[in-house]
């Protein structure tokens, strides 16, 4: 426990200076402020032993003053303060600056790497988890650097007091020496103890969290069920735990608090003791004595400042480890420098292509920052697929689920690269292609749609400059246009988080809007209209069937009506293509085939008699 | 998306906003509203005030110290009386430690009041977002739902135990400064006082300035969240269109509208807490100006009551700091409190009747009657004129376009709404009267997206009965057809699914929601069916489970594929919220009419 803890102290130290050095004209700035704002605190305490020994004392005395003795003590009163506002604001406007530059900074290299680090990357990390790395983790790597300027004009500030002290009177210097010890003690046992409770405060915090998510997600289940009263019930014990972690909290800072309070107050009367023997032996004046025990009075919240800093320090480290996580991830796809110049239709070749995933990676981790990732031996899913499609020819992938259709599908507009083989576009590996020139030739639309929060336009041309009236001919194609017609302000209508909301169904319409917009020399629609109603599904097909898409396609199905786009079928059957042909000949000489293409009607067939079996045999 | 929207798709959120919200209370009322509902915030109160007021009484000792030693220790006629000095040291000190203690207890006691006040409020809240109607939990909403009892009520924990202390403790402070500086000089009093009220004045200005930078804070990192998300959950769409540029800009521009918005409230904030330091230093100037000319005019002033009266006036300005600095805070704390309570106070839509009646035992028949539903705030109804007969342990479906109102027949049976006018009765009773104890045991909703939670296939399907044992819940599977998938899986019934059930496909988690409303052995079934493809095995499992699962028991079902519907006595076509056509589907497919439409497009589909 101890020596984790230094460990921290120090990795949390180092966290720091390296954001000193990113952003050092601003910290130096800030802690100029900050040095300024501690010379004045003190300069005020002496500025107030000057104006009691100086103005007050005598001015009772003697029963008189002089307006130039008054205006004097204002105005140094109020030019300190000024010194000492603009103090306060180089420190803290410079500590903000600072703070949240680092953040947009580290936010800037998290989001390059999570669009630069391959999809196989994404899928091994849990959404949630990223975007905290880019949220709150990073916001956690400099959250110190707030009051770190503080904390140093602090220390500047304890140095200029202790020289001042031993300059006004070294007796009662030694009592001060007694006391900032005692402060910094105090300071550091209580960070010490304080970790571990609020380790596990945060813990159960995000365990109650947890528990809401889930519990919301699932409420129709909840509330279907009557299951209210036990869901409230798993809730509460949580809830109550983390109330008596932070009740725990509280006894251990009810402490605290009070002890930083008294010893300053315990220094300023032991001042008063000391300087009144000075002060009858004539070592020491009224003025010096007033001046040190103002000086312990102001001091005792600045020091704080350093604890905050000390304190949080284990906070800053497990952000910063899960920040490098990210950052330190290796991977990425390299490029050739073959432009793609053809029009027209593409060839598409597949040649022994294998591809296994990678492990899962642990979200949470440990703590050590070391980016160990656990390798397993990984199951193939892929093995050996060859096949190729000529130019303008359909072929649909056909296999059960589980057989490494998506896959193959991301192999084929490199999404990912398989670990043997080659998927070949015009006779060209796809990995000697320019970057952003497979893009250029192929569009994937996908059974999951993702939308933009953009509008309607800019979710179908995401930001390439297409006229609307293609944006209108690629929507029509996909039976999108009646629908958007239909929105409050049609193209220009916002959707995605913050907009209209689409169903399922128009989400995926829009993404194959955004696909056939761009004219792709290659299209594929991974099992791309699941969502959509029948009715329009049948639309749809019809269109595609008609239209002169100009394009080689490739289609994963499981239905009939998705098939009979198809020249061609290929089988696969767990990761491996186990026949090619037609509808026809797959379903004379495949059994798995028939049986996986016959299965709805089958099912139709079982129940509904005969009436179902004339019409799939129609 | 979950289904419960996706017939309204164009529908804006307004309509989900909760009753309470968009009133923006001030801070008072907030507080009282606030006591009301949370009455274990007042538990002690008193007490806890007065220790506050021993505990700041400490701080006074310094002032008080200075000028005792001053005027009667030190500055005694005939030389420093050390023994005088000694005895007030000594007293002082006991002073402080009384105090200290009082301060720990003051401490604890905020700690423990406010954070079980909180708890309580928690858990008060999220048994309220159950009980509230599903047009609150609309999957948009969800997030914000979850922050009410998360990190809105961590945000009040935060403010009362770090805010929270400083502000009574202040408060008790500003008082007893004001008495003492009284006591010495009501004069010079006077004089402090008026310094600060035009500091006072502007407050509340001052407040309301910073509540705006830090609402617009909180926005942008929305923004920035959106941005992020879209290289998260965009990845695959971001590398298949190669937009890695443009997203990157996208989210960059986030950033620096952040970093902005950031810098700037960090300046406002500086702003406030510095005019405090400012007018601090003009009062200091202002008494010693004023106090020696007071005491050379002979008002009973003395050197040491003077300096004395200076310590006080910082005693005095500290408070007054801390007020400033804590306000940005206290904004974002009563904006929490404020979501809280809106959640708490807010009057379930659809009640579980006191008293009631239950429903009769025996198979169930299920009646719409004239009934009209209107979401709040929606133009148009989505169901309008809708009488129903389910005869007991017959089947029902419910068929018709994408945005027809289909999935509203589910809700109202189900109870999640109540109908706008008309109403709607199983066994005869009308659901309104029906106890929600009764009424979730016997009417059972199979919902579209199957949702799992992150346990074993056992607790996930203990849900529909808690008490059900694993081998009556294997027993389960097997009388669905269902017992070679279970026992397929790596270990069987104590397999864990995963959060949301993801470790299992979208349809085998079909099967075990299926599994969940058998063990629940309701009398009256509601089916949505999920409509995203599952492959063509497991959607063989599905149907047959299914009609293992309605075999005898009262059922609708909101239909989105033809071959359900083939198979049910009576089918019920809709369209924008009216009942188009009605039969069996012998009858309606020979029809002229949506129905034969309907089901000519999804023959050709199969083809």
């Amino acid at each position: 426990m101890s020596r984790g803890s230094t460990d921290v102290l120090v990795r949390g130290l180092r966290v720091l200076g390296i954001g000193i050095r990113e952003q050092w004209r601003v910290f130096t700035l800030a802690v100029i402020g900050s040095a300024l704002y501690g010379a004045m605190t003190v300069a005020s305490a002496f500025v107030m032993g000057w104006v009691t020994s100086q103005v007050i004392v005598p001015a009772f005395e003697d029963g008189e003053t002089t307006a130039g003795a008054l205006a004097g003590a204002a105005a140094l009163i109020l030019g300190v303060a000024i010194l000492k506002v603009v103090g306060i604001v180089g420190r803290r406007v410079g500590a903000g600056i600072v703070q949240y530059r680092l953040q947009a900074s580290y936010r800037r290299r998290v989001t390059r790497q999570y669009l630069r680090l391959p999809l196989s990357w994404h899928q091994q990390h849990p959404t949630g988890t990223l975007l905290s790395n880019a949220n709150a983790d990073v916001e956690a790597s400099w959250y110190t650097m707030a009051p770190l300027p503080f904390a140093c004009g602090t220390l500047i500030m304890l140095v200029i007091t202790a020289v001042a002290l031993i300059a006004t009177d070294p007796v009662l210097a030694i009592v001060g020496f007694i006391v900032f010890p005692a402060i910094f003690t105090v300071n550091f046992v209580y960070s010490r103890r304080m970790a571990p409770l609020m380790t596990r405060a945060q813990q159960l915090r995000a365990e109650v969290s947890e528990i809401a998510h889930e519990s919301f997600d699932g409420a129709l289940v909840v509330k279907t069920l009557g299951r209210e009263g036990s869901e409230t019930g798993r809730f509460r014990q949580r809830a109550e735990e983390l109330r008596d972690a932070m009740i725990r909290v509280g006894r251990l800072r009810g402490m605290f608090d009070p002890a930083m309070e008294a010893l300053p107050t315990f220094g300023t009367l032991a001042v008063l003791l000391v300087g009144g023997l000075r002060l009858r032996s004539g070592d020491t004046t009224v003025g010096a004595l007033v001046s040190v025990a103002y000086l312990f009075s102001i001091l005792a919240t600045p020091i704080r400042a350093i604890g905050w800093v000390l304190g949080d320090l284990p906070r800053v480290v497990v952000g910063w480890d899960r920040v490098q996580r990210v950052l330190r991830a290796e991977g990425g796809q390299e490029y050739g420098a073959v432009r793609p110049g053809r029009t027209g239709a593409a060839t598409l070749e597949v040649a022994g292509a294998g591809f296994a995933y990678g492990p899962q990676v642990d979200p949470e981790g440990d703590l050590s920052g070391a980016y160990a990732e656990e390798v397993r031996q990984p199951a193939p899913v892929l093995t050996d697929v060859s096949f190729d499609v000529a130019a303008g020819r359909t072929v649909a992938l056909v296999g059960p689920t589980g057989s490494g259709k998506s896959t193959l599908v991301s192999l084929l507009v490199r999404l990912v690269d398989p670990d043997s083989g080659a998927v070949l576009l015009d006779h060209e590996d796809l990995r000697e292609l320019v970057r952003g020139g497979v893009a250029d030739q192929a569009a994937l639309v996908s059974q999951a749609t993702f939308l933009f929060d953009d509008t309607v336009r800019g979710n179908v041309t995401l930001g390439e400059d297409i006229d609307d009236e293609q944006v209108r001919a690629a929507l029509s194609l996909a039976q999108a246009e009646r629908f958007v017609d239909a929105l409050p302000q049609g193209l220009d209508t916002r959707i995605g988080e913050r907009g209209t909301t689409l169903s399922g169904g128009q989400r995926q319409r829009l993404a194959l809007a955004r696909a056939l917009v761009r004219h792709p020399r290659l299209l594929i629609l991974d099992d791309a209209t699941s969502s959509v109603d029948p009715a329009v599904e049948a639309a749809i097909l019809r269109g595609l069937r008609s239209a002169d898409l100009g394009a080689t396609v490739v289609v994963v199905a499981y239905r009939r009506a998705t098939i009979a786009l198809a020249d061609e079928v290929v089988w696969i059957e767990r990761g491996r293509v186990v026949d090619r042909g037609t509808h026809e000949e797959l379903i004379g000489r495949t059994p798995g085939y028939a049986l996986l293409v016959n299965a709805y009607d089958d099912e139709a067939e079982r129940r509904a008699g005969l009436v179902g079996a004339e019409e799939a045999a129609r | 998306m979950t289904r419960m929207s996706a017939n309204r798709p164009l529908e804006t959120d307004d309509a989900l906003t909760l009753a309470g919200a968009g009133r923006r209370d001030g801070a008072l009322a907030t507080m009282k509203r606030g006591l009301r509902l949370v009455p274990e915030l007042r538990q002690g109160l008193g007490l806890t005030l007065l220790l506050a007021l021993i505990a700041t009484g400490g701080r006074v000792v310094v002032p008080l110290a200075v000028q005792q030693t001053l005027d009667r220790g030190l500055l005694a006629t005939g030389g420093p009386d050390l023994s005088q000095v000694a005895w007030i040291v000594a007293g002082c000190a006991g002073i402080v430690l009384v105090t200290a203690g009082a301060a720990y207890l003051l401490n604890y006691r905020l700690f423990r009041t406010t954070e079980t006040a909180l708890a309580a409020l928690r858990v008060r809240a999220f048994r309220r977002v159950h009980d509230l109607s599903m047009l609150h939990q609309q999957a948009a909403r969800r997030g914000s739902l979850v922050s009410r009892v998360t990190s809105d009520v961590d945000q009040m924990s935060v403010f009362m135990q770090w805010g929270g202390i400083l502000v009574v403790t202040s408060t008790g402070q500003l008082l007893i400064a004001t008495v003492l500086m009284a006591v010495y000089s009501w004069q010079l009093t006077l004089l402090v006082w008026a310094c600060f009220v035009p500091l006072a004045v502007a407050l509340p200005k001052l407040q309301r300035r910073l509540a705006g930078v830090y609402a617009t804070v909180r926005e942008r990192i929305g923004d920035l969240l959106g941005a992020v998300s879209e290289s998260v959950v965009g990845a695959q769409t971001v590398r298949a269109y190669a937009v890695e540029d443009r997203t990157a800009e996208r989210i960059d521009a986030a950033i620096d509208r952040h970093y902005r918005s950031a810098v700037r409230a960090q300046k406002t904030t500086v702003l406030v807490f510095t005019s405090g330091e400012l007018v601090a230093a003009l009062a200091n100037a202002a008494v010693v100006v004023a106090g020696v000319l007071l005491g050379i005019g002979g008002h009973g002033l003395t050197a040491g009551k003077l300096v004395a009266f200076l310590f006080l006036v910082t005693l005095f300005i500290a408070p007054v700091q801390v007020a400033s600095e804590a306000l940005s805070e206290a904004q974002n704390a009563l904006a929490s409190f404020r979501r809280v309570l809106d959640v708490v106070d807010a009057e379930p839509d659809v009640a579980d009747p006191a008293g009631g009646s239950p429903l009769p035992p025996g198979p169930l028949a299920v009646r719409f009657d004239s009934v009209m539903f209107r979401y709040p705030q929606a133009n148009r109804a989505a169901l309008v004129d809708v009488d129903l007969e389910i005869r007991p342990r017959s089947r029902v479906a419910v068929v018709g376009e994408t945005g027809s109102g289909k999935t509203t027949f589910a809700k109202l049976l189900t109870r999640l709404m109540d109908p706008t006018s008309g109403q709607v009765l199983v066994g005869g009773v009308p659901l309104t009267e029906v106890p929600f104890g009764s009424l979730r045991t016997r009417v059972v909703m199979v919902p579209q997206d199957g949702f799992l939670f992150d346990e074993s296939v056992a607790d996930n399907v203990r849900y529909g009965r808690p008490d059900a044992t694993d081998d009556e819940i294997v027993a389960a599977f097997g009388a669905l057809g269902l017992g070679d998938w279970l026992s397929g899986l790596p270990d069987g019934v104590l397999t864990r699914v995963g959060q949301r059930g993801e470790a299992l496909s979208v349809g085998e988690r079909q099967l075990v929601a299926i599994a969940r409303a058998y063990i629940a052995d309701p009398d009256v079934l509601v089916l949505d069916e999920a409509t995203s493809a599952v492959d063509p095995a497991t959607e063989v499992r599905l149907t047959r489970a299914l009609d293992s699962l309605t075999r005898g028991r009262t059922t609708l079902i909101i239909a989105h594929r033809l071959a359900t519907a083939e198979n049910a006595d009576e089918i019920l076509v809709v369209d924008a919220g009216r009942v188009v056509q009605r039969g069996p589907h012998a009858e309606l497919v020979t029809q002229d009419g949506p129905y034969a439409r309907l089901h000519a497009s999804w023959v050709s589909q199969r083809q």
